[in-house]
């Protein structure tokens, strides 16, 4: 009975100590020093620009209008958040869908005749994959440098820009592979259509 | 570029960083001195003294085994309670309601096994509090009872005709403090760096460059950006094979898993510690080469499931390719089935992950498995269901493994008529009923619970594809769950009374059943006097054992699931070519 009692009055003990500890002083000294030398990232990494905030470079928007670069299709959820008044807020979800049900084959049949409609300069050619699928996260911010140069004939026409400065600003935007082997190069849909928009560089 | 080269990277950058840390973590549970100790050392006395505890404590094996489920129950009562008061709590700037009971018990049990199966998502569910001071503090003591449990049955080798065992709070306090914290520490500033978020404030509303007029008329002008003590959790989610994610789309999401670097730090720390221990095992039985020999099995399965799966997934699915109108090559893209995956990770880094992931019982994700092609999704699922012993969680996946040697050696045995010896231990009967509770535990509890799940008219209401894809989920949820992996076919919609009671439950048997009779097996083995090894002994580290071993694991795997399979994902597959 007094062993039983011992390791009841321990075993407690220990998950206290180990709450604090592991719980408590761990995770208030790693947001400490996270604010102390990386206070941008630590924050969301959000885009300000003249003390106005534009979003996060990390979180996919939703892209229609013709004047912008698209990003990966997006299943929105409005439901889950509100903001102070009340109104509903956007985030996202990953589709979950099997690639392999007829189901999936008639979707994306549709979002194929919705992009070559938007692009007749690039009719005849395959629609580079990012541009049909949802994404992992459902906020994915980027689309391959496939998906960018896909859209470039469009961009040119409805923003009266020619393809080669289109073509910059993608390229300004592309981020390469870690340490050229690790990962796959991208190009961050957001912070393109801000500079299309003239409010980054 | 070619796939094969950056996960050929990948398998020798774990390869390297392992077999050091191997040698680390022999010497701290050993209590050798190593560079940490002289700052952690007070740090250690200290909490023996508040414990009252003697460090050179030597327990039976029930004394042991007292201690860790007597623990263990604390942590489910503790974690079930926090969530159930959260809202009366501070840290909850959003003021997220209590979840339900039976929400409440499932994400207790999935984090308290080492499970961390989510039917929830942490930002719309649970408050800052409950993910520190709750989940995060499972995180860590959830993989250091795993390991320390592994440390009983090392001993149980070395012992001979002694009782003595180590004390379960030496060892858990040596685990975390001396290795599952440093490596947290650095694995959470590498993570912040990349864009990882680690604050306490209240999430961010930003305005979209395009409002959204949904389908009813209203117009939405912003964006919601979620906050949060991330970076501290999701390091020890990964080093502590746990793979519970701060935000519901796990590491796929950018805010957990923000680029190709943060990637690959948070890939390789998921099967850092299980790799690792296979070398600590050799250096602690004090013959290297039977750690090896675990090893190369581990690593021969491993490297050929991550070729099926990438070759699955860089191949698409006709519904996807449409007949050419969609462009699959890997030309200036990834290509290939790029359906819950995300661009800057694309085929290479995506498979190997959801190799990693389900090989180590991890269970996070930074692609959503319930999109892969059949076959590329089934392989995952396989490496579940074989128990979790290819490379396996912290600590159980090593014993599990152990369990199924033991099992090789009893069956080589009888092959050529000899008694079946291992690590210089005769292996007789008890030990045999023990290694098939070990091996046999769970496929026994994916099988029931699956096969009472699939009976069941509701749970159809749960599953988000249709036909075979759909009993797929639901085998996948189980297979998760008997695991003690956690990652999911997300799709499927688990939080109801009666999937959050049977999954925690499951999760329960498949982490204390293997536990306990690992347990009984050290016990049973320390007080055995060795043998010496003569001609006619089975050598448990040459190339035929490995071999033997492999067949042994694909064995009991296959007979368990190949019925279950054919109806999923292999029916699907003949579906999808069709």
């Amino acid at each position: 009975m007094k062993k039983w009692k011992s390791i009841f009055s321990r075993a407690l003990g220990f998950f206290l100590i180990l709450t604090v500890l592991c719980g408590g002083l761990y995770t208030l000294a790693m947001t400490g020093l996270s604010q102390l030398i990386f206070p941008d990232q630590a924050n969301g990494s959000l885009i300000e620009v003249d003390g106005q905030c534009y979003g996060s470079e990390l979180l996919a928007q939703q892209f229609a209008d013709e004047d912008h670069l698209w990003g990966r299709i997006m299943k929105l959820d409005t439901a889950t958040f509100t903001d102070a008044d009340g109104n509903p807020v956007m985030y996202a979800a990953p589709s979950n869908l099997s690639p392999a049900s007829e189901e999936y084959q008639a979707l994306v049949a549709e979002r194929v005749a919705m992009i070559e409609a938007a692009h007749p300069e690039q009719q005849g050619k395959p629609i580079p994959v990012d541009l049909v699928t949802n994404s992992g996260s459902g906020l994915d911010p980027h689309i391959s440098p496939a998906a960018a140069e896909y859209q470039v004939s469009r961009l040119a026409r409805t923003t009266g820009k020619s393809e080669e400065e289109i073509r910059a600003v993608i390229k300004k935007y592309t981020e390469s592979r870690f340490l050229g082997l690790f990962g796959e190069p991208r190009v961050n849909v957001l912070k393109v259509n801000l500079a299309l928009d003239g409010i980054l560089d | 570029m070619n796939n094969a080269i950056p996960m050929t990277f990948y398998v020798i950058i774990l390869v390297a960083l392992a077999f050091p840390l191997g040698g680390y973590i022999g010497k701290v549970m050993n209590g050798e001195p190593v560079f940490l100790s002289r700052i952690l050392k007070p740090a250690e006395q200290w909490i023996y003294r508040l414990l009252h505890v003697d460090a050179g404590e030597q327990m039976s094996w029930k004394k042991y085994a007292l201690c860790t489920v007597v623990f263990s129950v604390f942590c489910l009562i503790g974690l079930m309670g926090m969530q159930m008061i959260q809202q009366f709590l501070p840290g909850n700037p959003e003021n997220l309601p209590n979840p339900s009971w039976h929400l409440a018990f499932n994400t207790a049990a999935s984090f308290m096994t080492n499970t961390n199966w989510q039917a929830y998502s942490g930002e719309s569910t649970l408050s800052y509090f409950t993910q520190m001071m709750g989940l995060t503090v499972q995180n860590f003591v959830s993989p250091a009872v795993g390991i320390a449990v592994l440390f009983v049955l090392i001993r149980g080798f070395v012992q001979v005709r002694k009782e003595g065992l180590g004390s379960f709070w030496t060892d858990v306090t040596r685990i975390l403090l001396y290795i599952l914290i440093p490596l947290s520490v650095v694995l959470t500033l590498g993570q912040v760096s990349q864009g990882v978020v680690q604050n306490f404030k209240p999430y961010e509303t930003v305005s979209l460059v395009e409002p959204i007029v949904l389908k009813d008329g209203t117009t939405v002008t912003k964006q919601i950006v979620p906050m949060g003590p991330a970076a501290s959790q999701i390091a020890i989610k990964q080093l502590g094979t746990n793979g519970g994610g701060f935000f519901g789309v796990n590491s796929a999401h950018p805010l957990e898993n923000p680029t190709p670097f943060s990637n690959l730090l948070e890939m390789i720390s998921l099967l850092l510690i299980p790799a690792a221990l296979c070398f600590t095992f050799g250096r602690n039985v004090k013959d290297k080469r039977q750690g090896f020999a675990l090893f190369a099995a581990m690593t021969i399965v491993l490297v050929v499931c991550l070729g099926l799966v990438a070759f699955c997934e860089q191949n698409g699915t006709p519904q996807l390719a449409q007949n050419g109108a969609v462009n699959l090559t890997a030309v200036n893209q990834a290509g290939g089935n790029m359906e819950g995956k995300e661009t800057r990770f694309g085929i290479a880094a995506s498979s190997t992950w959801a190799v990693f992931t389900t090989a180590a019982s991890n269970g996070s994700v930074n692609s959503m498995h319930d999109s892969y092609t059949p076959i590329g999704g089934m392989i995952p699922m396989l490496l579940m269901q074989l128990g979790e012993v290819i490379f396996g969680g912290t600590g159980c996946g090593l014993y599990g493994m152990i369990g199924f040697a033991i099992l090789t050696v009893f069956i080589a045995g009888l092959m050529v008529g000899r008694t079946p010896e291992y690590l210089g231990k005769k292996i007789e009967p008890f030990e045999m009923k023990m290694a098939v509770l070990v091996c046999l535990a769970t496929p026994v509890a994916i099988l029931i619970g699956s096969g009472i799940a699939a009976l069941l008219p509701e749970v159809a209401d749960s599953l988000n594809n249709p036909g075979a894809h759909g009993l797929s989920e639901v085998l996948y949820a189980y297979s998760s769950a008997g695991g003690n992996n956690g990652s999911a076919f997300a799709g499927f919609n688990a939080n109801t009374v009666f999937l959050n009671v049977s999954i925690g439950l499951v999760m329960i048997f498949a982490r204390f059943v293997p536990m306990l009779a690992t347990l009984a097996i050290a016990g049973s083995m320390a007080k055995k006097k060795t043998v010496a090894v003569s001609a006619g002994t089975l050598s448990t580290c040459n190339v035929m054992f490995v071999f033997l071993l492999i067949f042994i694991v694909l064995l009991v795997g296959a007979l368990s699931f190949f019925p279950a399979l054919s109806l999923g994902p292999i029916a699907e597959f003949f579906e999808m070519i069709a």
